[in-house]
């Protein structure tokens, strides 16, 4: 199976007070508790986490893309996969990604995606999320009742300027060019691999079936939550005639390993709860904008109340999802927001994750919360080292249909090696 | 209270509700934000002394998922103007509330002979920097009733599902009624509607909820000096946003005296 690290760059320094003192961490956080000066340093910390986190051998770095946010610091996340390209070699490069119906037009995604390709000789994993309602139709002012259709035609764009050869023109319902004709043009062909994060919808399922994209959970509330979305996109790939191929899909996992498991309760305790307290700290007026969710959706939660009613483990809706959530330590193990123990108990449960979810690429959130430079790193090897070797053979009798094809390595660019100012002066 | 006569309007396919009820000289009446998914007093108080008639708008109860297919300004004026004609109300007296008000405001200046007199409760489609209003889409559900009304407890019992429907359309109609109104009115509630205005010569009368908590009151002043044809302000005490909801004789006393005229 495929190991992959996630980085979502939350600002660390948030205030103990901030739940008391603020409605939100997105949308409309304060200004005044950003200091850039702080942030260089987390911005560096965090691109030396993923820089490390490359060189303990992780199959992939994963970046997303999010606004107005204080546990999201990447409104682009291709400028940091653009300088990881320069500083990783064989990993793959995972942008989970860019939210398509934001840019106009949309053929700069597959541009910024094609250029990350080349560069990086063909290591990019294309993620094309719709966005969520605090980035898209709060932040960015997205039409909420517009919002997946323009999606949906962004991406049908951008797949045709990936692949087009000659130019040609877009004539759609919410784009119109007269000369698409992206330079440059992407490495892997037909195009670089494309990875939908999504929900819970059984339409998302459907259309990820029909264009054989990965379907990725992105879920805070760890495997025991994902478990009803998991079942339910089998179930649906089983009733269109699919493969349970395991890496048609990918799930987000956040993890604390250390010598044993009383060490990694008291070692992650802090991150943890900083991130499921002041991180997920988000005003529900935010949570569901009219349109955002389709009503085939609606109806099936609707319909669904009743039977989740009668079982507690469910995750609840998504309008209060950021009510009920458990912010201590015990309530967020015990959920299974974050799996913690010892390398040979994390093995046990990730095994039971990624066999019970049927799940491929697993991307693992080792840095979250207010967590620092040494203690990510302390987790990331410890990973690398003691946890990764005894996973990686899960799933050997599939073949990865998803992943990234770069250039055989004679034929790559020889990065040179990084020199700081201080030498180019002597 | 007797039900009202329903008969339907088709809009690029999709079906429009229309209730007619009473006697006399026709006037319509475009609903506000969350639309009529029931009948309401207000309009049996107009009904008095008009044939109302009450064309539900695209994608509001009544209104299917007409919004669907309205992309841009143009597609909804003239989705509006088709509907308008279908309801048989061309050239007949028009007030509206709140998204319908502005709607209504929008035909008055485009087919100016369309609109003998105008009543507006409180329009969407301005935005004032120094004055802006209320986020109607970015809201808590329990806040809602109470930004809308004056008495909150008026928008709940309109907007509750009738006992024994039991239909799990019902929540997803009142969904899609707010949906319908940010499709055209996201994110801001303006529409340039300025621009427009100076086309209106219709005599208007402007409402004004006077606990209006969504659209300040300045802006029927805006609206007042903007429109060529005479207009007039008056505030209903007591009344929230939508004031035909709170204060139901009142509001609808004001437009039948306009109308009288």
């Amino acid at each position: 199976m495929k190991l992959m690290w996630f980085h979502l760059m939350p600002y660390t320094e948030l205030p103990d007070d901030f739940r008391e003192k603020n409605p939100s961490v997105w949308v409309d956080i304060h200004s005044s508790l950003f200091d850039p000066r702080r942030a260089h340093h987390m911005y560096n910390d965090f691109m030396d986490e993923l820089e490390f986190a490359a060189e303990c051998g992780f199959d992939a770095v994963c970046v997303n893309e999010h606004h107005n946010n204080g546990y999201g610091l990447m409104p682009s996340p291709n400028l940091i996969a653009s300088a990881l390209a320069r500083r990783t070699t064989d990993t793959a490069l995972c942008v989970m990604g860019n939210s398509l119906a934001l840019y106009n037009p949309p053929t700069r995604v597959a541009e910024e995606f094609a250029m990350i390709d080349c560069i990086s000789g063909g290591r990019l994993i294309a993620g094309f999320p719709v966005g969520t309602p605090m980035d898209t139709c709060f932040a960015y002012g997205q039409n909420p009742s517009m919002l997946r259709e323009r999606y949906y035609e962004a991406h049908d764009l951008v797949l045709k300027a990936w692949t087009e050869p000659e130019t040609f023109a877009w004539n759609g319902r919410f784009n119109q060019q007269r000369y698409v004709n992206i330079w440059p043009r992407p490495i892997q062909k037909p195009h670089p691999p494309i990875w939908i994060p999504g929900g819970g919808s059984v339409e998302t399922w459907r259309w990820c079936a029909d264009m054989d994209h990965v379907y990725a959970y992105l879920s805070y509330f760890g495997y025991k939550a994902g478990q009803t979305t998991m079942t339910g996109f089998w179930n649906e790939m089983k009733r269109l005639g699919k493969d349970p191929n395991p890496y048609h899909a990918g799930f987000l996992q956040t993890v604390g390993v250390a010598e044993t498991r009383e060490e990694a309760y008291e070692l992650y305790r802090e991150p943890a709860e900083y991130f499921y307290g002041r991180c997920l700290h988000i005003d529900a007026r935010f949570a569901n904008p009219p349109g955002y969710t389709s009503e085939a959706t609606i109806r099936s939660g609707v319909q669904g109340m009743v039977s989740r009613a009668a079982d507690a483990s469910a995750p609840p809706k998504y309008a209060d999802k950021f009510q009920a959530l458990a912010r201590e330590m015990d309530g967020i193990v015990d959920k299974g927001y974050v799996i913690i123990g010892s390398p040979d108990e994390v093995v046990e449960q990730l095994t039971e994750v990624a066999t019970s979810l049927n799940v491929g690429h697993l991307m693992l959130l080792l840095q979250f919360g207010n967590m620092g430079k040494d203690l990510a790193k302390y987790n990331t090897k410890l990973f690398a080292e003691k946890v990764m070797p005894r996973l990686k053979p899960l799933f050997s009798e599939w073949e990865d249909k998803w992943w990234p094809q770069p250039m055989a390595k004679p034929d790559r660019a020889e990065l040179p090696s990084f020199r700081p100012t201080t030498m180019a002066a002597e | 209270m007797t039900e009202p006569e329903t008969t339907t309007v088709e809009i690029n396919g999709f079906s429009c509700r229309v209730w007619k009820k009473g006697s006399g000289p026709k006037l319509g009446f475009l609903s506000g934000f969350g639309g009529l998914p029931k009948w309401v007093p207000f309009l049996d108080a107009l009904a008095r002394e008009h044939t109302v008639i009450v064309p539900s708008l695209p994608g509001f109860p009544g209104g299917e998922r007409g919004h669907t297919v309205l992309d841009s300004h143009l597609d909804w004026m003239l989705a509006m103007r088709q509907l308008l004609l279908g309801a048989g109300l061309d050239g007949a007296d028009l007030a509206g509330s709140s998204v319908g008000a502005s709607l209504a405001a929008e035909m008055a200046a485009i087919w100016p002979q369309s609109v003998r007199r105008l009543a507006l409760i409180a329009p969407f489609g301005l935005f004032d920097d120094s004055d802006p209003p209320t986020d109607p889409w970015a809201q808590r559900a329990p806040d809602l009733p109470g930004l809308m009304c004056a008495d909150p407890a008026i928008w709940e019992a309109l907007k509750a599902e009738p006992e024994g429907l039991n239909s799990p359309e019902w929540p997803i109609e009142q969904t899609r009624a707010s949906e319908a109104a940010a499709r055209i009115f996201w994110p801001l509630g303006n529409t340039k509607i300025e621009r427009r205005l100076p086309l209106i010569e219709a005599p208007t009368l402007l409402l004004w909820g006077a606990q209006d908590r969504i659209l300040p009151r300045s802006y029927a002043d805006k609206f007042a000096r903007t429109i060529k044809g005479k207009t007039e302000i008056r505030v209903i005490p007591g009344a929230g946003h939508l004031a035909e909801l709170d204060r139901p004789d009142e509001t609808a006393a004001a437009i039948l005296g306009w109308t009288r005229q």
